[in-house]
């Protein structure tokens, strides 16, 4: 779940991380408000993308007047399909260097890491590739209370030195220290910059917390004014989608849901993670255009998988749906093969059409044929691949 | 012989009496496995399909060998189960449980790499060592169908399809020596690179299939490893999920598959795993005669 800058500066500043003054304008009118007060602002879309400053989402304003006229522009702009919720104004500063910090996990050494590097603001995979001298990773506990001396390893392993040095080992420790207590899997500040006067502060923050521990952090996300229903998707959620998540909360029992709308013809009801991924490849693999992705897993009931599948029936680009597993441990064959045949009677269509193909070997599997027999519905067991059963549903799509 | 569990392989299952861990071990005492006991704080004396149920995991390797544990509890519980395995003293814990918060994963990962106990997941399905036991719930009810006992070592990302690429093995006659679902968090305890030397050792697996995602660092680790090791094995890689190297930031299937940058495409890790003489394979069907090819059964 990503932070708006707003509020993950709102995290800094609890942990004493110096920022620059600022104001969340939702307005012009605050927004030249704040200038009034601040003097030249810098204006940033709140927004949970990156790519800001390229779309025309960061703009400097001189008066009130200039933050008005900007703020009115950057609130009109959507950058990657998603709105602004508002406008950062923050005082303007002449910064003499950038540094970047950022503390996330690396999966292949099991442990938190802090990257750091002396050529804060521009792009970091960059410097990684063409300057590593200028980039370090230092490794930590997650197990022990993280201790100042590994920030301050990770900002001298780059050359710095003097009071840069101590100013940024604060930074980057108060960084990792809210990286671990609030379970997040990314903390950026980039860029970290120093003023001509000296004063290093943070200046734009990207931070995401794992959905998983969204419940261990309830107080906090309350105080920033995060409601649990806010996703903070990389693109907002379509209807279609958000229907989809509702009936999958509706009924706690196994997984149907996790629904992606895309643009094609054929609804896809796959699961379970994995399985889900192979068989959404092995439909576009054919030449078909999938409706959705989705994820059917664990043991849903019968009113559930008949729930998602008179949802997508309903859609009205969907000309026919697809209902295709790996070879499953522990999900029923034959409850599924109930749901999708009651989900699509009830959506007003004949499963027999409907239906392109169903593959669900795996338990139960005997029961289950016998009911997609009885009601004409095309389906393969285990001796047809998952890749073939894509293709005979794409090419009745072509027929 | 297999790796990680055979025949004489002992294990708990820590949360025992919840739903799906009861079905899970009539599965496993239904194929020969020795599951010797089961916990849930307060259900002490109760039993499950005849399996006894503890307090503690204590109690249990206080009287008899315990060789591995299934972690079944809920994510709120597991990483604290996952430590009392450990620090009984347990040196396999499969972790079964999904969504554990990425930090107390890191955290019960690193303790057991110092304890010395090996973590398999988690939000895994657990081992296989086909016709000898299987430790978790792989495979199902119709675990025999899938899994032929054979030569071929499996490690997957995914649980499902695990089963799915055992079954094509069989299918084709190769069999499967140890299956290994290996977990989908981005923060797993045995990575394809950290069980390989398992499979390198045992006489008996000939081949590796793996099934890799989107996201994470493992099959570069994978690739590192092939170079560096000398290992003989020939692997033959399934990467799914190819369509979300169009969908930055965008998470599909598992905790651990995102792409977010270059590295994570399926594009970038299939080259890498290529350049590592690794072959990979277009479709499941395609994974049993890549790996004939590569042992040289072509006739």
């Amino acid at each position: 779940m990503r932070f708006y800058e707003y509020e993950a500066k709102d995290l800094l500043r609890r942990h004493g991380v110096p920022l620059p003054q600022s104001r969340l304008a939702h307005t012009a009118e605050e927004a030249a408000a704040a200038a009034a007060e601040l003097g030249p602002v810098v204006l940033k879309s709140q927004v949970l993308s990156g790519g800001r400053m390229k779309a025309g989402g960061v703009k400097f304003a001189d008066t009130p007047d200039e933050a008005a006229a900007a703020t009115t522009e950057i609130l009109e702009i959507a950058i990657n399909g998603l709105r602004p919720v508002g406008v950062l104004a923050e005082e303007k500063r002449t910064i003499t260097q950038e540094y970047f910090a950022a503390v996330t996990y690396d999966g292949r050494a099991k442990l938190p890491v802090i990257i750091f590097s002396d050529m804060g603001g521009i792009d970091i995979e960059e410097v990684a590739e063409q300057h590593p001298e200028h980039l370090s990773r230092t490794h930590f506990s997650a197990a022990r209370p993280f201790s100042d001396y590994i920030a301050k390893n990770a900002v001298a392993a780059v050359g710095v030195t003097g009071n840069d040095l101590n100013a940024l080992t604060r930074i980057v420790a108060s960084l990792a220290r809210i990286f671990l207590q609030y379970d997040l899997t990314l903390a950026e500040i980039n860029p970290i910059g120093r003023l001509d006067d000296g004063a290093i502060l943070a200046l734009d923050s990207h931070m995401d917390m794992e959905a998983e521990a969204r419940r261990t952090h309830q107080a906090l996300l309350k105080e920033l004014g995060v409601d649990d229903d806010d996703n903070r998707q990389a693109r907002p959620p379509t209807p279609f989608e958000i229907a989809a998540a509702q009936l999958d909360a509706a009924d706690p029992r196994g997984v149907a849901g996790n629904l992606t709308e895309f643009d094609g013809n054929l609804g896809l009801i796959i699961g379970a993670g994995g399985g889900s991924l192979t068989l959404f490849d092995a439909v576009r693999q054919a030449g078909g255009h999938p409706a959705n992705y989705c994820e059917i897993g664990g043991n849903p009931s019968v009113s559930k998988a008949a729930a998602l599948t008179k949802l997508i029936c309903e859609q009205p680009k969907v000309e026919k749906i697809a209902v295709m597993m790996n070879v499953v441990s522990n999900t029923r064959v034959d409850i599924v093969a109930r749901g999708v045949i009651k989900g699509c009677i009830e959506a007003g269509f004949d499963p027999s059409e409907k239906i392109a193909i169903f593959r669900i070997p795996g338990s139960w599997e005997e029961e289950g044929f016998a009911i997609l027999d009885r009601y004409g519905v095309d389906y393969v067991d285990r001796s047809v691949s998952m890749h073939e059963a894509a293709a005979r549903a794409v090419a009745k799509m072509q027929a | 012989m297999s790796i990680l569990v055979d025949e004489n392989t002992t294990f708990i299952i820590q949360g025992i009496t919840g739903r799906e861990a009861v079905t899970m071990a009539r599965e496993v005492l239904d194929y020969g496995s020795k599951l010797v006991g089961g916990v849930t704080p307060g259900r002490k004396g109760r039993d499950v399909h005849g399996v006894p149920v503890e307090d503690t995991v204590r109690a249990l390797t206080e009287r008899t060998r315990v060789d591995a544990s299934v972690v079944s509890v809920p994510p709120g519980f597991a990483a604290d189960a996952v430590l009392e395995a450990i620090d009984a003293g347990i040196k396999l814990v499969v972790v079964v449980t999904e969504r554990i918060p990425r930090k107390q994963v890191a955290q019960f990962v690193e303790y057991a790499k110092q304890q010395g106990t090996r973590i398999i997941g988690p939000n895994c399905l657990g081992v296989i060592s086909p016709g000898k036991s299987k430790v978790g719930g792989v495979g199902g009810a119709n675990t025999e169908r899938a899994f032929h006992p054979g030569r071929i070592g499996v490690m997957s990302r995914s649980g499902g399809m695990t089963v799915e690429i055992a079954n094509s093995l069989s299918a084709a006659g190769l069999g499967v020596s140890t299956a290994v679902s290996i977990g989908g968090d981005a923060i797993i305890g045995s990575t394809y690179a950290e069980l390989m030397p398992l499979f390198d050792a045992d006489p008996d697996t000939h081949g590796i299939a793996i099934y890799s995602e989107p996201g994470g660092r493992a099959e570069y680790e994978l690739a590192d490893y092939m170079a560096q090791s000398g290992s003989k094995l020939p692997i033959v890689a399934f990467m799914a999920g190819r369509f979300m190297d169009e969908m930055p930031g965008m998470r599909f299937g598992h905790a651990g598959t995102i792409v977010e940058g270059k590295a994570d495409t399926t594009a970038e890790k299939i080259a890498n795993l290529e350049a590592a003489g690794i072959s990979v394979a277009e479709r499941i069907e395609d994974i049993p005669r890549l790996l004939r090819e590569r042992l040289g059964e072509t006739d």
